[in-house]
């Protein structure tokens, strides 16, 4: 697998900057010319992974976040969402649907949704440095 | 996004409009908490047709306004979900809440 294209960008973890995370992700993956139901999946998905980094992250303080996109030769897209927040104690306990640490109108489901839409993410994290989400989907565009 | 509220005597349809994230959920979560608050209709129909995409936040969206409309007994609706919106709702049990209808797609 040979990356042959990439991305990277920045972006202040202010909810307004959600739209243009998604869009300018997609957009990125076009050119592997996925179908309709791939790009609103990827924007899902990456939306999920970015509102995590503000809401949970940085608790909708300060921060950057950090977007890695590589697309790989064998036409499969990683999208790697990355910040400096405050971590996750329990990996396992925070993937869980309907958890959430939050006291706003959160349903829990972030990461229910980003594994429903990709085919395989990964998550690193460590309390006080930051959270790294990966995410991996295959392109099958109009073929099928 | 925007939300457009229109009443009979019963009931409050809303119709959104736009891209619904954490962001824009929050612009208008508090206008049709204020609607149902002073009207408290028997139901409330959350019309998706406007609405171009939608994370989990429109699942928030659904149930806290779903937990409104219980404490005086109403009910909800969700109408018009487009099928990829169904699929994020599918994930939260929606349909435990409310009736759903997903519109029918041309072609």
């Amino acid at each position: 697998m040979k990356s042959v294209n990439e991305l990277k960008m920045v972006l202040e973890s202010r909810s307004v900057n959600e739209g243009f995370a998604r869009v300018s992700v997609s957009a990125f993956v076009a050119c592997l010319d996925p179908n309709i139901e791939e790009i609103t999946d990827i924007k899902t998905a990456v939306s999920e992974a970015v509102t995590n980094s503000i809401v949970h992250g940085y608790r909708e303080k300060e921060g950057k976040i950090y977007i890695t996109v590589n697309l790989y030769d064998n036409n499969t897209v990683r999208v790697k969402i990355r910040d400096k927040g405050i971590g996750i104690e329990n990996i396992e306990k925070a993937m869980e649907p309907l958890f959430t640490t939050s006291k706003g109108e959160r349903a829990g489901l972030g990461f229910a949704v980003m594994e429903s839409m990709m085919d395989r993410i990964r998550v690193i994290s460590k309390v006080g440095k930051g959270t790294t989400v990966t995410l991996d989907k295959k392109i099958r565009g109009k073929m099928i | 996004m925007s939300a457009k509220l229109e009443y009979t005597r019963k009931e409050i349809r809303v119709y959104l409009d736009g891209e619904i994230d954490h962001h824009s959920a929050s612009l208008i979560r508090t206008g049709i908490d204020d609607a149902i608050i002073l009207r408290r209709p028997e139901l409330l129909i959350l019309d998706f047709d406007g609405v171009s995409f939608m994370d989990s936040s429109a699942i928030g969206l659904v149930m806290g306004r779903y937990k409104l409309m219980r404490t005086h007994s109403g009910k909800i609706k969700v109408d018009n979900l487009s099928p990829s919106a169904y699929k994020v709702m599918k994930l939260a049990g929606i349909e435990k809440l409310g009736e759903i209808r997903v519109k029918e797609t041309v072609g």
